[in-house]
């Protein structure tokens, strides 16, 4: 089987954007629109077929072989033997991405029909929504670290442009400016760890579990051959690695370097859909995900401190989303304790018995944390579109304008409803099933690691329950008299169905359990549902629900009035997201800027251009005293060459 | 003798082939009886060009061989050179088209034709030339009918001015040069390059030979202090044959430099000599030529001095007389020529439909001509060296090769003059962007011809740098 077209996922979106961005001008919304999505479309029937022939393929040795249909020596360094490529990688976790990326952002432009109909801008929002599924998708298809970074930066660049879409709003151009500065900054990690990885392994390629050796169902981390080079390097690639895990945190907004994602929140919600929940803030799982054998066998130290870092993120993320009042700033902290989760459960994976070997079973984590990506993505996408169609209906963000939506708006009420449940964790939804796969790994690291996600969970339950009696049950608002709620059309809320069919069957529909087709190793990875953590976690939510059920479901709301009221300072901090934001205005403004940047900015002024005005002051003086060199006559000019020859020779021979 | 040796040489052919069919056309065919105006302009050249182009980069023999007892030498290098010089000849006469379309030029436009293909010939001997007699011809040939071409003009004073000029100090290099190879005669008795690489002793004579060679070859470039002509001719030469003068020409003379240096003297006392003479003459060149290029304002003197100095970033590839230089200088040829020719594209379309020249004249072109204003833009931003264009890549490439060549404080050198030229460049640019005018150029629509010439030039100038097989292709070649 070759896989040779699985460059046209590639270039397709890119062509797209291409057309759109280009012929702006020219093309009608609808065209643009049908374009955009016609693409897509395309490229989501390559890739789901992609994933089936793929994971229907046979397997070698009992595990899936990592295909690599194109790679391009794009700039080679001869004198060092590094080179950057740029190519697609065909392996389990790409593989999966593709699907959910190209099916998430398919159902995006088709929502965002309906969602931005008659925006100005209508064909530059498509064009980039082309151009960032394309630089998502050549990120999780990299070949190698450089390519990667080099598609990393440019999903940035797509989420500040989207995030910044409606760019006569303050605040989006705030928030696009903070979000991209916050990455970067990030990111400048990223790439300090890339380079410093490069150096001592002479090498950026992520080909060391190929041809590795397999026995009794563990396998060696790193091929042999490969960890003769990295033998070298082991001293520095905890560094290098926690490095990169900068970068990856900054995209995956983890504390403290969480503070752009709810103001991310700014963008269309269609975006908020597609990069701020779905895709793009799951690139740091994914890069911690690809570099999982280096982490396991050289760094599990590290490994888990990222653990902990995920831990005290989910924990910071899900106190302050049980206050806030804006669904989307809901939505927004919930994706960061989810994607919390993620860290944590890579984070608790354990090298095996021996060392250097990663075992399927110490290895749960890392099954668990791609399985909760890819039921997040469903459940989270859900989520965002439909509280996209409410914003649609009733023109705010705010939950103290919402209320009783649940008659006039069903299709959104159940669908909402079922991704509500599933993030719960509640059986038989998607998220159940591998929030518990996430548990089980936190409890076999340790019990305390176990019980504080557990009651980590139990705060999602109560949050998003909260959310969902805000908008759906309660007192109605009195604005609907004047302006009554309607269900949106068909064409947004088709893809909310669809992408809750998924959301309702992801966690048990897929043939031979998602462990089968992705796993530490490569090989079959049997889930098996721990019962006594099931029922655990699944009796916590329930009281977590039945708490907000009591306390936020009726028209009045007298114990969250009077709980806010008696803790009123910790509400307060809470709510100001415990003055997160605060402290790096704080640190930028009145320390880097006041003490650091002042003085250089002085120094530039004064010293460094001083010094080239001077510069170009003497250039221009000279510039006018030689000029008689250029007289305009022949016989000065022959002269001048024979002068300039002597002159030479008399160099020359001395 | 064996006259089947005379088929390996399939760029001379094929270009022969392709003079004589234009020398017919143009003796036949060329004018209408009735009216006596031209009814071939620009497509029978444009297309026999194109032909001779391909034709030539077609790598059929990726092998070096010798024919006529070591006279003529072939290297995939030289044959990918020639493609090049081709490609630039190619160009020249797509932007030809409105200037030789004027009544005055029509009835002698094959002239133009022949000449410039002429002189390409003689770049061809000159590049595969085995022996200095071949050289020298070769030599001629591309020079000769140069200065006819500069005259073409010839009832406008400053054509006829910058012709004499030209061959006045044309004849003089070359006597000096060939001076040279007669110290060079005299020390070995032989002019076969292989022969005058083994025979070659250290000797002060030798020295002067060597200098005198160089100077004869940096007349040909332009470098400091053999440079003196460029400006006036290059300002009263027809603008096309400017843009000629300062790529293709001054290209195959680069490329013949850096392979007779590393041929004939490529290591040991003779190499530590005329390294001190390049450095030298890198300096002053890149140096000089900045200093005067911020003070002009006539823009085709102005592109002479950002020639002198960009000649002088091409001979920075020499030193070390590497692969990596050669690879460097070659990629740096392709460039140079693809945003130079692409700059005087522009700057030949605004002459012929205003008829101005002055940099003055160029301010506010971007909101009458915005297409125009933005290749010329790009144009100018790869000849200072800004990435993402393909100008960045070709110097760092030189920079690069020169680096490792020990040539570090002129690396240093030549990085701070690249601060100057890009001033001198973005003064165009502020020109055309931000400079206010009364009465800015008319709006235009260029020919298709020019158009043609613009898409190549802009393609080149973005996608070289981004291409990376182009530079790996020539990195191939130069190993062999």
């Amino acid at each position: 089987m070759d896989y040779q077209y699985t460059l046209l996922i590639i270039l397709l979106p890119l062509l797209s954007f291409l057309i759109i961005g280009l012929g702006e001008r020219w093309l009608s919304h609808k065209v643009a629109g049908l374009i955009g999505t016609t693409s897509l479309g395309i490229t989501a029937i390559l890739s789901a077929y992609t994933a089936i022939s793929y994971f229907t393929a046979d397997r070698v040795e009992g595990i899936y072989q990592t295909l690599v249909p194109y790679n391009f020596n794009w700039l080679p360094f001869h004198d060092m033997g590094l080179h950057f490529d740029m190519g697609i990688m065909l392996d389990p976790i790409s593989v999966m991405m593709l699907v959910i990326i190209t099916s998430v952002s398919l159902m995006v432009h088709i929502y965002s029909f309906g969602y931005m109909h008659g925006e100005r801008g209508f064909q530059r929002f498509y064009a980039f929504l082309s151009l960032f599924t394309m630089s998502m998708l050549g990120l999780v298809v990299a070949t190698n670290l450089f390519q990667m970074y080099m598609f990393w930066e440019l999903v940035g660049v797509c989420s500040y442009l989207l995030i910044g879409f409606y760019y006569t709003e303050k605040a989006a151009i705030a928030a696009s400016k903070k979000a991209f500065i916050v990455t970067r900054f990030a990111d400048l990690a990223f790439l300090i760890g890339i380079l410093v990885f490069g150096y001592y392994t002479q090498s950026f390629a992520f080909d060391f579990t190929q041809s590795a050796v397999y026995l009794n169902g563990a396998a060696p981390a790193v091929t042999v051959e490969y960890s003769k080079t990295l033998a070298g390097a082991a001293f520095i690639l905890p560094t290098a690695l926690f490095l990169m895990f900068i970068g990856g945190a900054g995209k995956s907004a983890m504390f403290p370097l969480h503070i752009w994602l709810p103001d991310a929140m700014e963008g269309p919600t269609p975006v908020s859909a597609l990069i701020h929940a779905a895709t793009m803030v799951v690139a740091g799982v994914i890069q911690v995900a690809r570099l999982f054998p280096l982490w396991v066998e050289y760094a599990p130290e590290t490994l888990h401190i990222v653990a902990w870092i995920g831990a005290a993120t989910a924990f910071y993320a899900a106190a302050v989303a049980c206050v806030q009042s804006d669904i989307k700033r809901v939505l927004a902290f919930s994706t960061i304790s989810q994607i919390a989760f993620m860290i944590v459960a890579l984070g608790v994976c354990m090298p095996g018995h021996e060392h250097g070997v990663i075992d399927n079973h110490a290895s749960l984590g890392y099954m668990a944390s791609l399985f909760h990506l890819f039921t997040h993505a469903m459940f989270k996408a859900t989520l965002f579109l439909g509280a996209g169609c409410i914003i649609h209906a009733v023109h705010s963000n705010e939950m103290s304008h919402m209320g009783g939506l649940r008659k006039y708006m069903p299709i959104t009420h159940i669908t909402f409803l079922i991704a509500t449940l599933a993030i719960a964790g509640i059986p038989p939804f998607s998220g159940f099933f591998s929030k518990d796969e996430i548990l089980a790994a936190a409890f076999h690291y340790s019990p305390i690691m176990g019980w504080v996600m557990t009651g980590i969970a139990a705060m999602t339950a109560f949050y998003m329950f909260r959310v969902y009696y805000g908008i759906f049950w309660g007192k109605e608002n009195e604005h609907y008299k004047e302006h009554t709620p309607h269900e949106q059309p068909l064409v947004m809320t088709l893809p909310l169905i669809f992408l809750t069919l998924f959301t309702f069957v992801g966690g048990w529909a897929i043939p031979g359990s998602f462990g089968s087709l992705i796993s530490a190793t490569g090989e079959a990875y049997h889930i098996h549902l721990d019962p006594q953590i099931a029922i655990t976690s699944v009796v916590i939510a329930v009281c977590a629900i039945a708490l907000a059920t009591w306390m936020y479901a009726r028209p009045t709301q007298p114990v969250a009035d009077r709980l806010q009221k008696n803790f009123s300072s910790l509400h307060t901090w809470a709510y100001h997201r415990f003055y997160i934001d605060e402290v790096y205005q704080f640190v930028t403004h009145r320390i880097i800027f006041a003490y650091v940047s002042r003085p250089i900015a002085w120094f530039d002024r004064h010293c460094v251009d001083g010094f080239f005005d001077f510069l170009a002051w003497g250039a221009n003086r000279l510039g006018y005293s030689i000029r008689g060199l250029q007289s305009g006559s022949v016989q000065r000019y022959a002269f001048v060459f024979f002068l300039g020859t002597l002159l030479l020779l008399i160099l020359m021979i001395l | 003798m064996d006259y089947s040796q005379f088929l390996y040489m399939r760029e001379e052919l094929v270009l022969i082939v392709a003079i004589v069919v234009l020398f017919l056309a143009d003796l036949f065919f060329c004018t209408d009886r009735k009216s006596g105006r031209g009814v071939y302009n620009t497509p029978l050249p444009a297309i026999l060009m194109g032909l001779v182009t391909i034709a030539n980069a077609v790598p059929c023999c990726m092998e070096s061989f010798e024919l006529f007892g070591g006279m003529y030498q072939h290297t995939p290098m030289m044959s990918l050179v020639k493609t090049v010089l081709n490609l630039g000849t190619l160009i020249v006469f797509l932007m030809s088209h409105k200037w030789l379309s004027r009544e005055e030029n029509l009835v002698k436009q094959g002239e133009f034709y022949l000449l410039v293909m002429f002189t390409l010939l003689g770049m061809y001997f000159m590049i595969s030339s085995g022996h200095f007699l071949m050289f020298f011809i070769g030599l001629e040939m591309a020079s000769i009918p140069v200065a006819a071409l500069v005259a073409y003009d010839k009832y406008r004073f400053t054509s006829a001015e910058a012709g004499a000029k030209f061959i006045l100090l044309a004849l003089f290099s070359s006597a000096l040069l060939l001076y040279g190879v007669s110290f060079l005669y005299g020390l070995t008795g032989t002019l076969y390059f292989e022969g005058l690489a083994t025979k070659m002793t250290f000797s002060y004579l030798g020295v002067g030979a060597l200098l005198l060679f160089i100077a004869g070859m940096g007349f040909k470039i332009s470098l400091v202090p053999f440079h003196l002509w460029t400006a006036d001719t290059y300002e009263g030469a027809p603008t096309t044959v400017t843009g000629y003068l300062s790529v293709v020409s001054k290209s195959s003379a680069a490329f013949v430099l850096f392979v007779l240096l590393a041929k004939l003297f490529p290591t040991g006392e003779y190499a530590a000599a005329w390294q001190t003479a390049l450095f030298w003459i890198v300096i002053a060149s890149i140096t000089i030529a900045n200093l005067f290029a911020l003070r002009q304002q006539n823009i085709k003197r102005f592109m002479a001095f950002s020639a002198i100095s960009q000649a002088g970033y091409i001979v920075l590839a020499i030193p070390g007389t590497t692969a990596q230089g050669m690879t460097a200088l070659v990629f740096y040829l392709l460039v140079y020529m693809a945003a130079n020719l692409g700059a005087f594209t522009v700057m030949t379309s605004v002459e012929q439909s205003s008829n101005q020249v002055t940099i003055d004249s160029y301010n506010g072109l971007y909101s009458t001509n915005p297409k125009l204003s933005f290749i010329m833009t790009l144009c100018l931003f790869s000849l200072a060296g800004i990435p993402p264009f393909a100008g960045f890549f070709s110097k760092f490439f030189v920079f690069m090769a020169a680096f490792n060549a020990g040539q570090h404080l002129l690396v240093f050198i030549a990085l701070v003059n690249t601060i100057i030229s890009l001033y001198y460049y973005l003064l165009i640019v502020k020109a055309m962007y931000i400079n206010k005018s009364d009465a800015p150029i008319a709006t235009f629509q260029s020919d298709a011809y020019s158009r043609l010439a613009l898409v190549l030039c802009t393609l080149g100038v973005v996608g070289l740098g981004i291409a990376s097989c182009v530079y790996n292709y020539i990195d191939a070649v130069s190993l062999l």
